[in-house]
Protein backbone atom coordinates (compact mmCIF):
# COMPACT_ATOMS: atom_id res chain seq x y z
CA UNK A 1 0.00 0.00 0.00
CA UNK A 2 1.03 3.74 -0.68
CA UNK A 3 -0.03 6.90 0.65
CA UNK A 4 -1.53 7.52 -2.95
CA UNK A 5 -4.03 4.84 -2.50
CA UNK A 6 -5.02 4.88 0.67
CA UNK A 7 -5.77 8.51 1.85
CA UNK A 8 -7.61 11.15 -0.10
CA UNK A 9 -7.30 14.91 0.53
CA UNK A 10 -10.52 16.59 2.22
CA UNK A 11 -10.29 18.77 -1.02
CA UNK A 12 -10.59 15.42 -3.07
CA UNK A 13 -13.21 14.30 -0.66
CA UNK A 14 -15.52 17.52 -1.55
CA UNK A 15 -15.00 16.93 -5.36
CA UNK A 16 -16.08 13.42 -4.86
CA UNK A 17 -19.53 14.36 -2.68
CA UNK A 18 -21.97 13.33 -5.80
CA UNK A 19 -19.96 10.39 -6.43
CA UNK A 20 -22.70 7.21 -6.14
CA UNK A 21 -20.16 4.64 -5.75
CA UNK A 22 -17.77 6.92 -3.44
CA UNK A 23 -19.55 6.32 0.39
CA UNK A 24 -18.30 8.57 2.77
CA UNK A 25 -18.28 6.74 6.44
CA UNK A 26 -18.11 8.69 9.76
CA UNK A 27 -17.09 6.90 12.35
CA UNK A 28 -16.52 8.90 16.02
CA UNK A 29 -15.49 7.97 19.44
CA UNK A 30 -17.84 10.08 20.42
CA UNK A 31 -21.24 8.54 18.43
CA UNK A 32 -23.25 11.37 18.57
CA UNK A 33 -20.68 13.72 16.61
CA UNK A 34 -22.40 12.79 13.37
CA UNK A 35 -25.88 13.90 14.66
CA UNK A 36 -24.45 17.21 15.09
CA UNK A 37 -23.55 17.30 11.70
CA UNK A 38 -21.40 15.58 8.80
CA UNK A 39 -19.90 15.85 5.51
CA UNK A 40 -22.89 15.85 2.80
CA UNK A 41 -24.05 12.25 1.79
CA UNK A 42 -22.40 10.37 4.50
CA UNK A 43 -23.43 7.18 6.78
CA UNK A 44 -22.89 6.73 10.29
CA UNK A 45 -21.18 3.83 12.04
CA UNK A 46 -21.68 3.36 15.91
CA UNK A 47 -18.11 1.79 16.87
CA UNK A 48 -20.10 0.46 20.26
CA UNK A 49 -23.10 -0.93 18.69
CA UNK A 50 -22.56 -1.56 15.18
CA UNK A 51 -19.21 -2.95 15.12
CA UNK A 52 -18.78 -4.67 18.72
CA UNK A 53 -20.20 -8.08 19.73
CA UNK A 54 -23.05 -7.50 22.20
CA UNK A 55 -22.27 -10.27 24.49
CA UNK A 56 -19.17 -10.96 24.36
CA UNK A 57 -15.82 -8.81 23.54
CA UNK A 58 -15.16 -9.43 20.20
CA UNK A 59 -16.20 -7.97 16.81
CA UNK A 60 -18.83 -8.61 15.34
CA UNK A 61 -18.96 -12.20 12.87
CA UNK A 62 -18.60 -12.46 8.92
CA UNK A 63 -22.37 -12.30 8.54
CA UNK A 64 -23.25 -9.55 10.69
CA UNK A 65 -20.78 -7.22 9.27
CA UNK A 66 -22.43 -8.38 5.72
CA UNK A 67 -25.98 -7.71 6.91
CA UNK A 68 -24.84 -4.24 8.11
CA UNK A 69 -23.25 -3.11 5.11
CA UNK A 70 -26.18 -4.52 3.32
CA UNK A 71 -28.27 -2.39 5.31
CA UNK A 72 -26.56 0.41 5.09
CA UNK A 73 -26.07 0.22 1.16
CA UNK A 74 -22.23 -0.41 1.28
CA UNK A 75 -21.89 -2.38 -1.56
CA UNK A 76 -18.10 -4.66 -2.69
CA UNK A 77 -16.79 -2.18 -5.35
CA UNK A 78 -17.75 0.87 -3.58
CA UNK A 79 -14.41 3.17 -2.77
CA UNK A 80 -15.18 3.95 1.32
CA UNK A 81 -14.07 6.42 2.38
CA UNK A 82 -13.71 6.99 6.52
CA UNK A 83 -13.35 9.63 8.43
CA UNK A 84 -14.30 10.99 12.28
CA UNK A 85 -13.06 12.99 15.35
CA UNK A 86 -10.18 12.32 17.44
CA UNK A 87 -7.62 12.50 14.16
CA UNK A 88 -9.25 9.70 13.18
CA UNK A 89 -8.78 7.12 16.02
CA UNK A 90 -12.08 5.51 14.97
CA UNK A 91 -11.88 5.67 11.36
CA UNK A 92 -8.65 4.32 11.27
CA UNK A 93 -9.97 1.28 13.30
CA UNK A 94 -12.85 0.97 10.86
CA UNK A 95 -10.37 1.04 8.01
CA UNK A 96 -8.35 -1.91 9.77
CA UNK A 97 -11.47 -3.49 10.68
CA UNK A 98 -13.32 -3.42 6.74
CA UNK A 99 -9.65 -4.39 5.86
CA UNK A 100 -10.32 -7.52 8.35
CA UNK A 101 -13.47 -7.98 6.49
CA UNK A 102 -11.29 -7.99 3.03
CA UNK A 103 -13.28 -4.94 2.05
CA UNK A 104 -10.71 -3.87 -1.12
CA UNK A 105 -11.04 -0.27 -2.24
CA UNK A 106 -10.74 1.54 1.20
CA UNK A 107 -9.31 5.80 2.10
CA UNK A 108 -8.94 7.88 5.03
CA UNK A 109 -9.37 11.47 4.77
CA UNK A 110 -6.55 13.05 6.05
CA UNK A 111 -6.98 15.01 8.73
CA UNK A 112 -10.61 13.47 9.42
CA UNK A 113 -13.69 15.86 10.85
CA UNK A 114 -11.31 17.91 12.84
CA UNK A 115 -9.36 19.39 9.40
CA UNK A 116 -12.61 19.23 7.25
CA UNK A 117 -14.36 21.79 10.36
CA UNK A 118 -10.87 23.59 10.68
CA UNK A 119 -10.96 24.46 6.88
CA UNK A 120 -14.65 25.35 7.55
CA UNK A 121 -15.52 23.09 5.16
CA UNK A 122 -19.69 22.92 5.35
CA UNK A 123 -21.16 20.13 7.68
CA UNK A 124 -25.48 19.56 6.90
CA UNK A 125 -27.72 17.56 9.40
CA UNK A 126 -29.58 15.75 6.11
CA UNK A 127 -29.65 12.09 6.46
CA UNK A 128 -28.84 10.10 3.34
CA UNK A 129 -30.47 7.56 1.58
CA UNK A 130 -28.75 5.09 0.58
CA UNK A 131 -30.49 1.48 -1.59
CA UNK A 132 -29.72 -1.65 0.36
CA UNK A 133 -26.87 -4.02 -1.09
CA UNK A 134 -26.07 -7.38 -0.74
CA UNK A 135 -22.83 -7.03 0.61
CA UNK A 136 -20.04 -10.31 1.03
CA UNK A 137 -17.23 -10.36 3.30
CA UNK A 138 -14.78 -12.35 3.25
CA UNK A 139 -12.88 -14.28 6.58
CA UNK A 140 -10.71 -12.06 8.77
CA UNK A 141 -7.90 -11.53 7.72
CA UNK A 142 -5.20 -13.29 10.76
CA UNK A 143 -2.30 -11.11 9.30
CA UNK A 144 -3.40 -7.87 10.56
CA UNK A 145 -5.22 -8.88 13.99
CA UNK A 146 -2.84 -10.21 16.93
CA UNK A 147 -4.44 -11.97 19.88
CA UNK A 148 -2.86 -12.21 23.64
CA UNK A 149 -0.82 -15.16 22.96
CA UNK A 150 0.96 -13.61 20.43
CA UNK A 151 1.60 -10.88 22.31
CA UNK A 152 3.75 -12.41 25.07
CA UNK A 153 5.77 -14.49 22.85
CA UNK A 154 6.77 -11.28 20.81
CA UNK A 155 8.44 -9.81 24.08
CA UNK A 156 11.65 -9.18 23.25
CA UNK A 157 11.55 -10.78 19.84
CA UNK A 158 9.23 -8.68 17.38
CA UNK A 159 8.82 -4.90 17.75
CA UNK A 160 5.80 -3.65 20.09
CA UNK A 161 4.97 -0.48 19.72
CA UNK A 162 2.95 1.33 22.49
CA UNK A 163 0.77 4.10 20.83
CA UNK A 164 -0.73 5.47 24.06
CA UNK A 165 0.82 8.50 25.56
CA UNK A 166 3.64 8.83 27.45
CA UNK A 167 1.95 8.86 30.74
CA UNK A 168 0.02 5.90 30.31
CA UNK A 169 3.08 4.03 28.74
CA UNK A 170 4.98 4.82 31.96
CA UNK A 171 2.05 3.63 34.15
CA UNK A 172 1.12 7.56 35.51
CA UNK A 173 -2.57 6.94 33.73
CA UNK A 174 -4.33 4.47 33.06
CA UNK A 175 -6.40 6.08 30.39
CA UNK A 176 -6.41 8.61 27.69
CA UNK A 177 -6.76 12.02 29.44
CA UNK A 178 -10.57 13.18 28.14
CA UNK A 179 -11.33 10.14 30.01
CA UNK A 180 -12.19 8.75 33.44
CA UNK A 181 -9.20 6.70 35.07
CA UNK A 182 -10.43 3.50 35.09
CA UNK A 183 -10.34 -0.08 33.19
CA UNK A 184 -7.27 -2.36 33.44
CA UNK A 185 -5.92 -3.72 36.47
CA UNK A 186 -3.01 -2.81 36.51
CA UNK A 187 -0.57 0.05 34.83
CA UNK A 188 2.43 0.55 32.57
CA UNK A 189 3.43 -1.48 29.36
CA UNK A 190 4.17 -4.59 27.60
CA UNK A 191 7.87 -5.30 28.54
CA UNK A 192 10.23 -3.87 25.21
CA UNK A 193 7.64 -2.13 23.74
CA UNK A 194 8.80 1.06 22.29
CA UNK A 195 6.31 4.08 23.21
CA UNK A 196 5.63 6.11 19.49
CA UNK A 197 2.70 8.09 20.74
CA UNK A 198 0.19 7.78 17.48
CA UNK A 199 0.38 11.76 17.85
CA UNK A 200 4.00 11.98 16.88
CA UNK A 201 2.37 10.57 13.51
CA UNK A 202 -0.04 13.38 13.40
CA UNK A 203 0.09 16.93 12.30
CA UNK A 204 -1.46 19.43 14.99
CA UNK A 205 -4.53 19.51 11.99
CA UNK A 206 -4.45 16.01 12.48
CA UNK A 207 -3.08 15.26 9.04
CA UNK A 208 -0.44 12.47 9.08
CA UNK A 209 3.07 13.62 8.55
CA UNK A 210 5.46 13.18 5.56
CA UNK A 211 6.73 9.58 4.82
CA UNK A 212 10.35 10.60 5.53
CA UNK A 213 8.98 12.01 8.73
CA UNK A 214 7.39 8.92 9.75
CA UNK A 215 10.08 6.59 9.11
CA UNK A 216 12.32 8.49 11.01
CA UNK A 217 10.13 8.68 14.03
CA UNK A 218 9.92 4.82 14.37
CA UNK A 219 13.53 4.57 14.06
CA UNK A 220 14.50 6.73 16.44
CA UNK A 221 11.97 4.76 18.61
CA UNK A 222 14.04 1.92 18.07
CA UNK A 223 11.58 0.02 15.21
CA UNK A 224 13.38 -2.50 13.32
CA UNK A 225 12.27 -2.24 10.12
CA UNK A 226 13.20 -5.88 9.33
CA UNK A 227 11.12 -7.20 12.24
CA UNK A 228 7.62 -8.30 12.28
CA UNK A 229 5.48 -5.63 13.96
CA UNK A 230 2.79 -5.48 16.73
CA UNK A 231 0.80 -2.07 17.16
CA UNK A 232 -1.59 -1.61 21.22
CA UNK A 233 -2.86 1.21 23.06
CA UNK A 234 -5.87 0.81 25.35
CA UNK A 235 -8.65 -0.24 23.10
CA UNK A 236 -7.42 -0.86 19.59
CA UNK A 237 -8.15 2.47 18.15
CA UNK A 238 -5.68 4.34 18.91
CA UNK A 239 -3.17 1.65 17.94
CA UNK A 240 -5.01 1.50 14.61
CA UNK A 241 -4.28 4.96 13.50
CA UNK A 242 -0.42 3.45 13.69
CA UNK A 243 -1.09 0.24 12.16
CA UNK A 244 -2.59 2.53 9.16
CA UNK A 245 0.60 4.67 9.02
CA UNK A 246 2.98 1.76 9.35
CA UNK A 247 0.96 -0.84 7.28
CA UNK A 248 -0.82 1.49 4.83
CA UNK A 249 0.97 4.57 4.38
CA UNK A 250 4.97 3.17 5.09
CA UNK A 251 3.87 -0.22 3.25
CA UNK A 252 5.72 -2.03 5.72
CA UNK A 253 4.81 -6.22 6.03
CA UNK A 254 3.75 -8.19 8.86
CA UNK A 255 1.78 -5.70 10.56
CA UNK A 256 -0.65 -6.31 13.08
CA UNK A 257 -2.82 -4.57 15.55
CA UNK A 258 -3.64 -5.85 18.97
CA UNK A 259 -7.48 -4.60 19.52
CA UNK A 260 -7.36 -6.50 23.04
CA UNK A 261 -4.40 -3.84 24.18
CA UNK A 262 -3.86 -2.65 27.61
CA UNK A 263 -7.47 -3.12 28.95
CA UNK A 264 -7.23 -7.04 28.04
CA UNK A 265 -2.63 -7.28 28.65
CA UNK A 266 -3.47 -5.35 31.92
CA UNK A 267 -5.60 -7.50 33.50
CA UNK A 268 -4.27 -10.70 32.66
CA UNK A 269 -2.91 -12.82 35.11
CA UNK A 270 0.49 -13.64 35.35
CA UNK A 271 2.16 -11.84 32.53
CA UNK A 272 4.86 -9.58 32.99
CA UNK A 273 4.54 -5.76 32.90
CA UNK A 274 6.72 -2.78 33.21
CA UNK A 275 6.76 0.33 34.48
CA UNK A 276 8.52 3.81 33.87
CA UNK A 277 9.99 5.15 30.72
CA UNK A 278 12.12 3.03 29.63
CA UNK A 279 10.81 -0.31 27.91
CA UNK A 280 12.17 -2.42 29.98
CA UNK A 281 13.74 -6.35 30.08
CA UNK A 282 12.36 -9.43 28.23
CA UNK B 1 -17.15 29.56 36.89
CA UNK B 2 -16.66 28.06 40.36
CA UNK B 3 -18.98 24.83 40.13
CA UNK B 4 -17.05 21.96 38.51
CA UNK B 5 -20.65 21.51 36.68
CA UNK B 6 -22.22 25.04 36.17
CA UNK B 7 -22.70 25.76 32.34
CA UNK B 8 -20.37 22.86 31.40
CA UNK B 9 -20.32 19.25 31.11
CA UNK B 10 -21.90 16.51 33.56
CA UNK B 11 -19.67 15.14 36.19
CA UNK B 12 -22.25 12.66 36.69
CA UNK B 13 -21.40 8.98 37.52
CA UNK B 14 -17.34 10.42 37.83
CA UNK B 15 -15.80 10.03 41.60
CA UNK B 16 -14.19 13.70 41.19
CA UNK B 17 -12.28 12.78 44.10
CA UNK B 18 -10.16 10.33 42.15
CA UNK B 19 -9.50 13.14 39.27
CA UNK B 20 -7.46 15.82 38.69
CA UNK B 21 -9.87 17.61 36.43
CA UNK B 22 -9.44 20.35 33.96
CA UNK B 23 -12.10 22.16 32.65
CA UNK B 24 -13.32 25.25 31.15
CA UNK B 25 -14.54 27.05 27.90
CA UNK B 26 -13.48 28.48 24.55
CA UNK B 27 -14.55 32.10 23.50
CA UNK B 28 -14.10 34.57 20.80
CA UNK B 29 -15.19 38.08 21.44
CA UNK B 30 -16.92 36.55 24.77
CA UNK B 31 -19.09 34.09 22.79
CA UNK B 32 -19.00 30.50 22.71
CA UNK B 33 -17.15 29.38 20.32
CA UNK B 34 -18.39 25.26 19.74
CA UNK B 35 -16.29 24.19 16.77
CA UNK B 36 -12.85 24.25 18.46
CA UNK B 37 -10.49 21.84 19.46
CA UNK B 38 -8.76 21.49 22.72
CA UNK B 39 -5.40 19.29 23.03
CA UNK B 40 -3.60 18.65 26.60
CA UNK B 41 0.25 18.56 25.87
CA UNK B 42 2.16 16.67 28.87
CA UNK B 43 5.15 18.76 30.53
CA UNK B 44 7.54 17.71 27.87
CA UNK B 45 5.05 19.20 24.98
CA UNK B 46 3.64 15.86 23.90
CA UNK B 47 0.21 14.86 23.23
CA UNK B 48 -1.77 13.35 25.73
CA UNK B 49 -5.33 14.01 24.71
CA UNK B 50 -7.94 16.67 22.46
CA UNK B 51 -11.24 16.95 22.86
CA UNK B 52 -14.11 19.16 20.13
CA UNK B 53 -15.72 21.90 22.32
CA UNK B 54 -19.23 20.98 23.52
CA UNK B 55 -22.16 23.19 21.87
CA UNK B 56 -21.34 25.84 24.62
CA UNK B 57 -17.85 25.88 24.27
CA UNK B 58 -16.95 24.14 27.15
CA UNK B 59 -14.04 21.02 27.27
CA UNK B 60 -12.65 18.41 29.88
CA UNK B 61 -9.82 16.27 30.56
CA UNK B 62 -9.02 13.93 33.61
CA UNK B 63 -4.91 14.33 34.10
CA UNK B 64 -2.67 13.68 36.37
CA UNK B 65 -1.14 15.81 39.14
CA UNK B 66 1.36 18.65 37.46
CA UNK B 67 1.93 20.94 35.21
CA UNK B 68 0.12 20.72 31.14
CA UNK B 69 -0.49 22.91 28.73
CA UNK B 70 -3.62 23.78 26.63
CA UNK B 71 -3.46 24.04 22.82
CA UNK B 72 -7.00 25.47 21.07
CA UNK B 73 -6.84 25.00 17.54
CA UNK B 74 -10.16 26.59 16.14
CA UNK B 75 -11.32 27.63 12.35
CA UNK B 76 -10.16 31.04 11.17
CA UNK B 77 -7.61 31.72 14.34
CA UNK B 78 -4.28 31.25 15.65
CA UNK B 79 -3.23 28.28 18.57
CA UNK B 80 -3.77 29.34 21.64
CA UNK B 81 -1.25 27.97 24.22
CA UNK B 82 -2.44 28.03 28.06
CA UNK B 83 -0.44 26.60 31.21
CA UNK B 84 -2.68 24.92 33.37
CA UNK B 85 -1.86 22.96 36.48
CA UNK B 86 -3.99 20.27 37.72
CA UNK B 87 -4.60 18.57 41.07
CA UNK B 88 -6.32 15.20 41.93
CA UNK B 89 -9.72 16.17 44.21
CA UNK B 90 -9.23 19.78 42.27
CA UNK B 91 -11.09 20.48 39.40
CA UNK B 92 -8.92 23.54 37.35
CA UNK B 93 -10.91 26.20 35.60
CA UNK B 94 -9.49 28.10 32.39
CA UNK B 95 -11.33 29.63 30.27
CA UNK B 96 -9.24 30.30 26.33
CA UNK B 97 -9.96 33.10 24.55
CA UNK B 98 -8.54 32.93 20.66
Amino acid sequence: MSRENSLVTAQWVEEHLDDPKVVLIEVDEDTSAYDKGHIKGAIKLDWTTDLQDQVRRDFVNKEQFEALLSERGVANDDTVVLYGGNNNWFAAYAYWYFKLYGHEDLKLLDGGRKKWELDSRELTNELPTRDKTSYTATEQDASIRAFRDEVVAAIGTQNLVDVRSPDEYAGRLLAPAHLPQEQAQRAGHIPTAASVPWSKAANDDGTFKSDDELRQIYSDAGVDWDKDTIAYCRIGERSSHTWFVLKELLGQQNVKNYDGSWTEYGSLVGVPVALGDEPGQP
Amino acid sequence: MCGATEGGLSLDGIDVKKEAIVQGQVLRDGEPVPNAYVRLLDRTGEFTAEVPTSATGHFRFFAGDGEWTLRTLAPKADPVDQAVHAAVGTVAEVVVAI
